[in-house]
């Protein structure tokens, strides 16, 4: 029996012929990630355990990007811990305020990640770089101690569930709409344990920020990876990234699912999901009027330049709705530098926008964008769980960046063509 | 090994935010970070929870974040075992490195109530209701995966192995 993509890049990394779903294996990784909520643990526990090295000094990433530029002084104490094991150990890819950004659109961009390789980053969203071919998932602190100390990481080997992706997305409509339209049709624990595998001539008509934004969800479904194949437009992103050797993997024609869906790209619309899980999901065309308070645009899952560019055109020659507290957020400096060479940042401040440096703060209700009491938001965020963003009582709908950026004009949640 | 003790029952999808908010992540000491345990869905928890209460819940205990300061907070606050029908994956592995005991067994999920005395025994995976006076039967570990609980979590472990 063939195998899935996913388990040709496992078997690769195991130094194995072949592996199959269920078999536990060790496997060696090409980078380890953490942040700075999950990497001082992460520290704290390999010193611990009286690891005195790292296995590799350049694969090895920390990224300052969840509480930074520090909003207290217990973030700037985990900062500080993370920039002192970095200097001790001469990590090469330590990232800090100014050469930071959001660590799932910043790696790809560095070229840390790429076609072929296996990474694991104590960040659940860590499975963002599935979008270019890679087997990544995230992993808690313990495992990533292990993980820079050793270079391995143990893994059951996954079974899978298939997405044939067929037609063409319409205007307004993005990955960020596939995601939840298929998290909202297998729910958030439809992949439990299982990778997701994107497949189909559909494929070749989504950019590489929206595999992105689609592989940075497969969480959200309880997968453990999302995957899409290499083609060209992979190898064009990567070119100018990425100078190692490739071991491109591809499914064996073969290869077992579990299941098979098939998801016309034509027919999705709009998708939004509702409090207070990312399978709560209505198309905009059957979501009651919402009235919302926030609009954020940004985080490891839309603050990519295509987020920014989408979002401004619909800003442009317009103005967020008043009482509509909207904060965009480009997710690394060269995106954030992007947006003020292309006028998008003055589109934003124009039209009421606030304009961030790279932060998750919002995201994960951390800083910059925490909501009241009883208050609605839209965002581009990958969780609306209760609390998530603030207050308890307080309601996060999720949606495309092109939806945000309408909503916040009208004030309540709606797509482009209802302005 | 074994385990016993009262029962703090939830549902589904009980995620790492409402385990523990992330707007307390900034704390690095177990201790206070155990405090806001639950918070967001049972503010009662801390207050209530003895040392070897049990938690139960049904499906996907543990989604969304990776943070290990999930299984970390239940682990501090005494918890001696958590008991659902399915965990998230993260959350799974989180709770076998740090040494929190976790059963998947979907009859102990829908039979136990909040309340309920239940006694645990790691090395057969039975689950004795003493309340109710029913016996579930939860998978065994892999030989791996004990091994890695027997060592006292992944790192001491890798250390046996002289990793």
């Amino acid at each position: 029996m063939g195998m899935t993509m996913t388990q040709k890049i496992l078997a690769h990394h195991a130094g194995l012929e072949s592996v199959s779903a269920g078999q536990l294996i060790e496997a060696n990784v090409d980078l380890t990630l953490a942040n700075d909520i999950t990497g001082p643990v992460a520290i704290r526990e390999m010193e611990k355990a009286g690891f005195k090295t790292v296995f590799d000094n350049t694969k090895i990433a920390l990224v300052m990007d969840h509480f930074v530029p520090n909003k207290d002084i217990k973030s700037a104490e985990q900062c500080l811990e993370c920039r002192e094991f970095s200097k001790k150990h001469q990590i090469v890819n330590f990232f800090d305020v100014g050469e930071m950004g959001i660590e799932h659109a910043l790696l790809p961009e560095k070229g840390l990640v790429a076609a072929g390789e296996l990474i694991i980053g104590a960040d659940s969203h860590t499975c963002t770089y599935g979008a270019l071919g890679a087997f990544s998932t995230g992993v808690g602190s313990t495992d990533l101690a292990a993980g820079m100390a050793t270079g391995k990481a143990w893994f059951k080997v996954p079974s899978a569930i298939k997405f044939e992706l067929k037609g063409k997305l319409q205007p307004d409509v993005s990955g960020k709409d596939v995601i939840l339209h298929i998290i909202g049709k297998i729910g958030v624990d439809g992949a439990l344990y299982r990778s997701m595998e994107f497949a189909g001539e559909g494929v070749a008509a989504l950019s590489m920020d929206d595999r992105f934004t689609i592989c940075n969800m497969a969480i959200e479904a309880g997968a453990k990876n999302g995957i899409f194949p290499v083609d060209e437009k992979t190898m064009k992103y990567m070119n100018g990234r990425v100078n190692r050797t490739l071991n491109i993997a591809s499914a064996d024609a073969d290869a077992a699912y579990d299941e098979t869906y098939v998801i016309d790209l034509n027919t999705l619309r709009p998708t939004i999901a509702c409090p207070h899980l990312p399978e709560n999901t209505k198309t905009i065309d059957e979501l009651e009027r919402i009235e919302i308070n926030q609009s954020v645009i940004g985080s490891c899952t839309n603050g990519r330049i295509e987020d920014m560019r989408v979002a401004a055109a619909i800003l442009k020659d317009r103005h967020v709705a008043k009482g509509v507290r909207t904060i965009v957020i480009p997710a690394t400096q060269s995106i954030y530098l992007q947006c003020i060479e292309e006028g998008l940042a003055k589109i934003f401040i124009q039209a009421g926008a606030v304009l961030s440096t790279p932060t998750c703060g919002p995201c994960l209700g951390g800083y910059m964008g925490i909501l009241a009491h009883g208050e609605k938001t839209v965002a581009t965020t990958n969780r609306n769980f209760v609390g998530r963003m603030g207050h308890v009582t307080s309601e996060i709908y999720l949606a495309s960046p092109a939806v945000a950026a309408a909503s916040a004009v009208a004030g309540y949640i709606c797509a482009p063509e209802a302005l | 090994m074994n385990a016993k003790g009262k029962v703090f029952k939830y549902g589904d999808n009980v995620d790492t935010d409402v385990i523990i908010p992330a707007r307390y992540l900034n704390i690095a000491d177990p201790k206070e970070l155990s405090a806001h345990a639950m918070e967001d869905i049972d503010t009662e928890f801390v207050n209530k929870v003895q040392p070897g209460d049990v938690i139960v819940a049904t499906k996907n205990f543990g989604c969304g974040s990776s943070r290990e300061h999930a299984p970390l907070v239940i682990k501090e606050n005494g918890v001696s075992c958590v008991i659902a029908s399915s965990f998230a994956r993260i959350f799974y592995r989180n709770a076998i490195n740090i040494g929190l005991p976790i059963l998947e067994c979907e009859a102990a999920a829908n039979g136990i109530d909040a309340g309920d005395e239940v006694a645990v025994d790691f090395d057969t995976g039975v689950i004795q209701n003493i309340t109710k006076g029913e016996t579930y039967q939860a998978a065994a570990f892999p030989p791996f995966i004990q091994s890695i609980i027997k060592a006292g979590g992944l790192l001491k472990s890798l250390k046996e192995r002289g990793e």
